[in-house]
């Protein structure tokens, strides 16, 4: 029988394992010095991992008792945490060797943080989401304060902590009420109580609960305040790990815990996430425009598409999933571009986020100034990029489930939100003479923006063939 | 050679248009040109050797859509083969007359390079046009519908920098817009009815159609009638009939060359065109058709009124042109098709003439366009002379009655007024007297301008007329082509076009016991004729040959039997005429000054075209100005822009520092935001109704 | 009431006691001590559930090492708690409004409690089934044979709290002498000493 648990988490086993065997050989030997060697083969591991789990595994799995699911859910966002998680690392190596911050803990802790992320997407008991919620949270406080003499970085951790364990706490408090009513953690064990169509209110409270720590960890209005001040506080590189990998984690932990767990009351649930969806397409689409940080404004961005992504999990239907997966997928994308062009604005040596610093940046740089202009048009959805097709994908979600309103106010949501990226497009092409930027170096950064950049351009042919996974994980998740 | 014929003309334009700095202006002006006169050739090849046997080449498929099939094909028969002449034979002329014509022009600036786009223009016309009338389907007719549309607006508006002439251009093409919308509502009706819009099915279907009743604007018409008439009115939009001419006059502010080919010979006849190609159609609309004789002999009358007083040498020549289309308009309307097309046929040639030669003395004056500051001009510009003679000889109807010797226009003309007579209804009869009298306006207005411009004493200044000059070669051997059409085209063709009924049947291609038929049917078993349409499909078809006439349709006949003085009533009209202009402008030149100031009623109600300018602009233009400013000041600028700019620049900052307020930097504050959302959720949870 | 009734509300109350003087309490000192006392009395009701392992973990674990690591860190760092405290009462009436809607609703929960069809609850201590085996060997196959997919991963959590607290804390300061014990060890006195006769009265 271990054997063939042992089997089934054989992915999360070989990471973890391989962590732990890096780290003894990261202090035993050269310390710092091994950090760039550590990023790559992390890196090219994810990548070797995410290929394994996305070609060569198939079919529905359980392993210790019904703790772990492996099914084509968990398998797609495996992938997707897995490969953006490499991308990230990739990176950020150059700006953390330049920023003297070259910790060999920094690869470990985010292949730890990866390890929390694939147990959470394959949760099937409420013990076992709240472990690999632990896991990944832990390693990202970490990670938020790395820059430890900075007032700002370890402000941002220890914000990030508190907030979190506030919302572990509900999440747990919500765990014991859901368990108190149903007498077991496991999702299968909970969902059974519910199936005659009668839900119980202390499962409901429960539900809500869960909910909110949820909602804490994809940054949903209103547990979405650690957001701006973490994403600006912390280290770059950490800040584009924040925005990919772990919303997608969280996002997809949602909709497991959603459907697996709470299926049968899908319109106790629906209303909620519609709230939720709404409060964060508009404040993340309001509040940014007032920033001029652009990691501030990427927290934002990122929460006003968190909403949009919400807002197909409230549809309460494969499709929804379906579109959610889809958007998320297409989210992570456009984030490494942008974050890999954040990433690369310097000036005198010093990394710069100001978005002042843009002015006539299409002068300096063409080719970069085009790629983020596409870019930007896409995080605004803007027809022909590929991020429109995301919008267009969960809006339809929405409207097949009769939530028109829910429809509407992503729309208007959206036109708001289109103001502050479009801004950096003016800034970008048509703002007044500055001193100009430093000319970027990192060819890895370079062609993750040149990349992302393609993908919402070439990507309208057929989303480069993310439906066909998409609906297929989505079908493996709500039967 | 009908794809060659059909493409050349394209294939010029493009090159002409886009590819003119690579071939040179001249090499782009004579590409174009000679490929008009190849087109040309082929056109009259493909007419003298038409057997009227209706042919059909698909070229390639377009829409494909449910119902909706539709494909560019040709659709040669023989009303496509007289537009093929007609078109190609003016379009080439006018071609080469725009060489001279064009060659320096005071509009453009030096070193500016107009001459290749205006003859892309030219040539993008002519194919617009061929594919009007070669079109096989109603979309296909639409596309070159619109297409000459385009083609007019740019060439009205040729002159740029002429507020005038973007006016005229403007107001060409919204009239004609009403015009459009009336023939895309047809289109629209006759898919819905027939399902099709392919010409085969939409004529097949005439007798059904006699029988339907449509639902449209409240109340219930006959489908034939509706659509025969929603159909005529595009035609009027693009002919310029009564209530939508007003733009056919004001296009004049294009250059002259344009004027001939457009808005004389080629394009203004497509409404005539479509009438013709819809008679299955129209045989079956009755009312539809009186309707098109009314404002047909009504445009005929009214045009010819307005012309009398007219000064502008090209605005008589427009409202001359206008009135000849109400005279083919009254032809097509009393059934007589093939007179229409008779008409059309040899009006192309005469009136392009008369045009081409008002663009010489025009091009030898100095661009003075005021007949009162012409005269005498006759030893000038001799040969220019002698073509305008003959253009107005051919227009007023010069020929020996009774016999089919005569200049062109005697012999279509005479055909329409004695067809008009034939058709012995109300509609039929008012139309006979309208076009008698309107003949001998006509008579009198083209010698008046004869008279004025050729005859008597130099007027106006001095010096332009000691410069007066006749014109270069290229663009006299246009005149001497025309002329020859301007002659002998009504009596080499006056059979086949006006001849007996087996005569014309033969010419269009119609089936022999389609003949038989209607010769079947005399006029006397009048109550078997009206059984309806059960005995329609057995015997014929509508749709074989080019038109179709009604087996109880029998005016063509009525017309060859009318009595000697229907026949003589044209030929008086037009001595009464000439004599009266040579009494006015000859004999006694201070009359019409007098006249005019004896009736200043009469004679300002002329001068202002029956004030139907300016009844639009009070009825239409004005209120339609007024609602758009207000909709743009009130609707847009301070409802819509201030709503918005209102959300964008106080509602979303207002909300942005709430946001950015609540953002406070202190973590208790964002831990009792997260219990507060805790709370506001549970609550929401609870009022929702997902507690029971 | 028997004994054990009497023992496990005499434990509640102080548990409860405990925690909520632990919140309110102004010295932070007297906080933490409020601490020990809800650790001490929980381990008291696990007692009573039959669980001494469990109790004695949190005696000597939470009382003995982290509640005293707290005492130690609270004493170490001045902090002025009463400052935090300034902005309470700015939201305090908000704060009270909510906490009332709060406790409101779950009442309404408590009010209407019931489990789900088939799930079983004790109505009572004694009604409590007392384990067969042992203590500890209850837990270990608890935690070594059905949750050891759960115990590793909370290995992993601790792995990571090791990693964080070193990378954020530790610090090579170099301008420190360090003991280096292989060096010491592995000092050879053949090299380490050099004898050399000196002639009297010549000096090196």
């Amino acid at each position: 029988m271990i054997a063939t648990d042992i089997a089934a988490i054989l992915p999360e086993v070989i990471l973890a394992v391989l962590a732990m065997g890096a780290l003894l050989g990261a202090v035993y030997t050269g310390g710092d010095r091994t950090t760039p060697l550590l990023i790559w083969s992390a890196a090219l591991v994810m990548v070797a991992l995410g290929v394994w789990i996305g070609f060569g595994m198939s079919g529905t799995r359980t392993a210790f008792g019904g703790a772990f699911i492996n099914d084509g859910f968990a398998r797609f966002a495996k992938v997707a945490v897995l490969w953006s998680a490499a991308v990230v690392l990739l990176m950020s190596l150059d700006y953390l060797s330049r920023c003297d911050l070259l910790r060999f803990e920094f690869p470990l802790l985010v292949a730890l943080a990866v390890v929390g992320m694939m147990m959470m997407v394959s949760a099937g008991d409420l013990m076992a989401l709240y472990m690999g919620l632990e896991l990944q949270s832990l390693a990202l406080y970490v990670a938020a304060s790395l820059r430890r003499d900075s007032v700002k970085s370890t402000e941002a951790g220890l914000k990030y902590f508190v907030l979190g364990a506030l919302g572990s706490g509900l999440l747990l408090y919500g765990c014991s009420l859901a368990y108190g009513f149903a007498g077991t953690t496991q999702f299968s064990g909970i969902i059974a109580t519910a199936q005659d169509g009668h839900v119980g209110i202390g499962l409901l409270f429960g539900l809500v609960f869960i909910i909110t720590g949820l909602a804490f960890k994809v940054s949903a209005v209103p547990f979405h305040m650690w957001t701006p001040d973490v994403y600006e506080g912390a280290p770059t590189p950490v800040t584009a790990f924040f925005a990919t990998a772990p919303k997608m984690a969280a996002m997809a932990l949602f909709a497991r815990v959603m459907h697996d767990a709470f299926g049968a009351a899908v319109a106790d649930w629906s209303g909620i996430i519609a709230l939720l969806s709404v409060g964060s397409m508009f404040l993340g689409a309001v509040a940014a425009i007032g920033q001029r940080d652009i990691k501030r404004l990427m927290a934002y961005s990122s929460i006003a598409h968190m909403g949009f992504a919400l807002m197909g999990l409230a549809a309460g239907t494969g499709f929804g999933v379906q579109a959610m997966l889809i958007y998320m997928a297409i989210y992570l994308a456009m984030s490494l571009g942008v974050f890999a062009f954040i990433l690369s604005l310097e000036r005198d040596g010093r990394p710069v986020t100001d978005i002042g610093n843009l002015h006539q940046y299409s002068r300096q740089q063409p080719l970069r100034a085009l790629c983020m202009l596409v870019l930007l048009f896409s995080l605004a959805g803007v027809p022909p990029m590929v991020g429109f097709f995301g919008k267009f994908y969960v809006l339809r979600a929405a409207v097949e489930a009769d939530m028109i309103w829910l429809a509407v106010a992503g729309v208007i949501a959206s036109v708001i939100g289109a103001f502050y990226y479009l801004r950096i497009v003016y800034f970008m092409y048509f703002g007044e003479e500055r001193e100009p930027l430093d000319p970027p170096a990192s060819t890895v950064q370079w062609a993750v923006l040149v990349a992302s950049a393609a993908v919402m351009v070439f990507g309208v042919v057929n989303l480069l063939g993310i439906e066909g996974p998409a609906a297929m994980a989505a079908e493996a998740l709500v039967r | 050679m009908e794809t060659i014929i059909l493409f050349a003309p394209l294939l010029g334009a493009v090159i002409a248009g886009f590819g003119w700095r690579m071939i040179g202006e001249t090499g782009a002006i004579w590409l174009s040109t000679g490929l008009l006169f190849l087109v040309a050739l082929l056109s009259w090849i493909v007419f003298l050797g038409f057997d009227g046997e209706t042919r059909q080449t698909e070229l390639f498929r377009y829409i494909q859509s449910g119902a909706l099939d539709t494909s560019w094909a040709i659709r040669l028969d023989r009303l496509t083969a007289i537009m093929l002449v007609v078109v190609t034979t003016v379009s080439s002329l006018v071609h080469l007359y725009s060489v001279g014509y064009m060659a320096g022009d005071a509009n453009f600036r030096d070193g500016e390079s107009y001459r290749p786009r205006f003859f892309a223009y030219l040539s993008f016309f002519t194919f617009a046009m061929l594919m009007l009338v070669t079109s096989d389907n109603l979309v296909q007719m639409f596309f070159g519908w619109e297409g000459v549309g385009v083609a007019s607006y740019l060439l009205i508006g040729f002159y740029f920098r002429k507020p005038s002439a973007n006016a005229a251009a403007i107001k060409a093409f919204i009239v004609n817009r009403v015009g459009d919308f009336g023939f895309a509502l047809g289109i629209f009706g006759l898919f819905l009815m027939v399902d099709s819009i392919n010409f085969d099915d939409v004529f097949a279907a005439g007798p059904v159609l006699a029988e339907t009743q449509l639902q449209f604007l409240w109340r219930e018409w006959n489908a034939a009638n509706l659509l025969a008439f929603l159909l005529f009115v595009g035609a009027m939009g693009k002919s310029a009939q009564f209530f939508l001419h007003t733009w056919l006059p004001d296009a004049m502010e294009g250059p002259t060359p344009v004027s001939a080919l457009i808005h004389a010979a080629t394009m203004v006849t497509a409404g005539v065109f479509l009438v013709c190609r819809m008679s299955p159609l129209l045989e079956f609309a009755p009312e539809a058709k009186a309707i098109i004789v009314w404002i047909g002999a009504i445009t005929a009358f009214f045009a010819a009124t307005v012309a009398l007083v007219q000064n502008d040498i090209k605005r008589v020549i427009a409202y001359s042109t206008c009135s000849q289309l109400g005279y083919m308009f009254v032809a097509a309307g009393v059934g007589v098709y093939s007179a229409a097309m008779f008409h059309l046929f040899t009006h192309a040639f005469f009136k392009a003439m008369l045009f081409l030669g008002a663009g010489a003395v025009i091009h030898g004056m100095h661009h003075e366009q005021d007949m009162r500051h012409y005269g005498g001009l006759r030893h000038r510009m001799p040969r220019t002379f002698w073509a305008m003679l003959i253009g107005t000889l051919a227009i007023t109807g010069v020929g020996i009655p009774l016999t089919t010797i005569g200049f062109a226009g005697f012999l279509s003309k005479d055909a329409i007024i004695e067809s008009a007579w034939g058709a012995h209804s109300p509609a039929g009869d008012f139309a006979f007297w309208a076009l008698v009298i309107a003949a001998f306006m006509t008579s009198f207005y083209s010698w008046r301008l004869m008279f004025l411009t050729f005859f008597g004493a130099p007027r106006g200044d001095r010096h332009t007329h000691e410069h007066a000059h006749e014109s270069p070669a290229v663009m006299v051997i246009p005149l001497a082509g025309l002329a020859l059409g301007a002659v002998f085209a009504g009596m080499i063709w006056f059979k086949p076009f006006f001849g007996t009924h087996e005569e014309v049947n033969a010419f269009y291609g119609v089936p022999e016991h389609h003949a038989e038929a209607t010769h079947g049917h005399g006029a006397d078993d009048h109550t078997e004729a009206t059984t309806g349409a059960g005995d329609h499909a057995e015997g014929w078809m509508p749709g074989q040959g080019a038109v179709f006439t009604h087996p109880e349709n029998h005016v063509l006949e009525a017309a060859h039997r009318a009595p000697k003085w229907v026949k003589l009533s044209p030929a008086v009209m037009m001595l009464l005429g000439l004599g009266l202009a040579w009494l006015f402008y000859i004999r006694a030149p201070g009359l019409p000054g007098r006249l005019a100031r004896a009736q200043p009623r009469a004679y300002r109600f002329l001068l202002n075209k029956w004030y139907v300018d300016e009844i639009y602009d009070a009825a239409f233009v004005r209120p339609a100005m007024a609602g758009g400013r207000l909709l743009w000041r009130r609707g847009d600028g301070t409802i819509i822009d201030g709503a918005l700019n209102g959300i964008a620049m106080g509602v979303i900052p207002f909300l942005t520092r709430l946001a950015g307020r609540a953002q406070s930097g202190y973590i208790f504050t964002y831990a009792f935001a997260m219990v507060i959302g805790v709370v506001v959720l549970i609550s929401w949870m609870m009022i929702g109704g997902g507690a029971e | 009431m028997t004994a054990a009734a009497l023992a496990f509300y005499v434990f509640a109350i102080s548990a409860l006691t405990g925690g909520l003087f632990t919140v309110i309490s102004r010295n932070p000192v007297h906080s933490v001590l409020w601490l020990i006392l809800a650790f001490l009395s929980s381990a008291g009701l696990f007692v009573l559930l039959g669980a001494e392992f469990v109790a004695m973990l949190l005696v000597i674990v939470y009382v003995g090492a982290v509640a005293v690591l707290f005492l130690f860190v609270v004493m170490m760092l001045d902090v002025d708690f009463a400052e935090l405290r300034a902005g309470m009462a700015r939201y305090m009436p908000l704060a009270l409004l909510i906490g009332v809607v709060l406790l409101m609703q779950l009442a309404i929960v408590l009010g209407s409690w019931t489990p789900a069809d088939g799930v079983r609850v004790a109505e009572s201590m004694s009604g409590l089934a007392v384990p067969e085996t042992h203590n500890t060997a209850a837990l270990g196959r608890l935690i070594y044979d059905d949750y050891i997919y759960l115990f590793q991963a909370a290995g992993l959590i601790l792995l990571v709290a090791m990693i964080g607290a070193i990378v954020l804390t530790l610090r090579h300061r170099k301008d420190v002498k360090r003991q280096n014990v292989m060096a010491q060890m592995h000092r050879d006195p053949a090299r380490a000493l050099e004898l050399v006769d000196v002639k009297p009265g010549q000096g090196l």
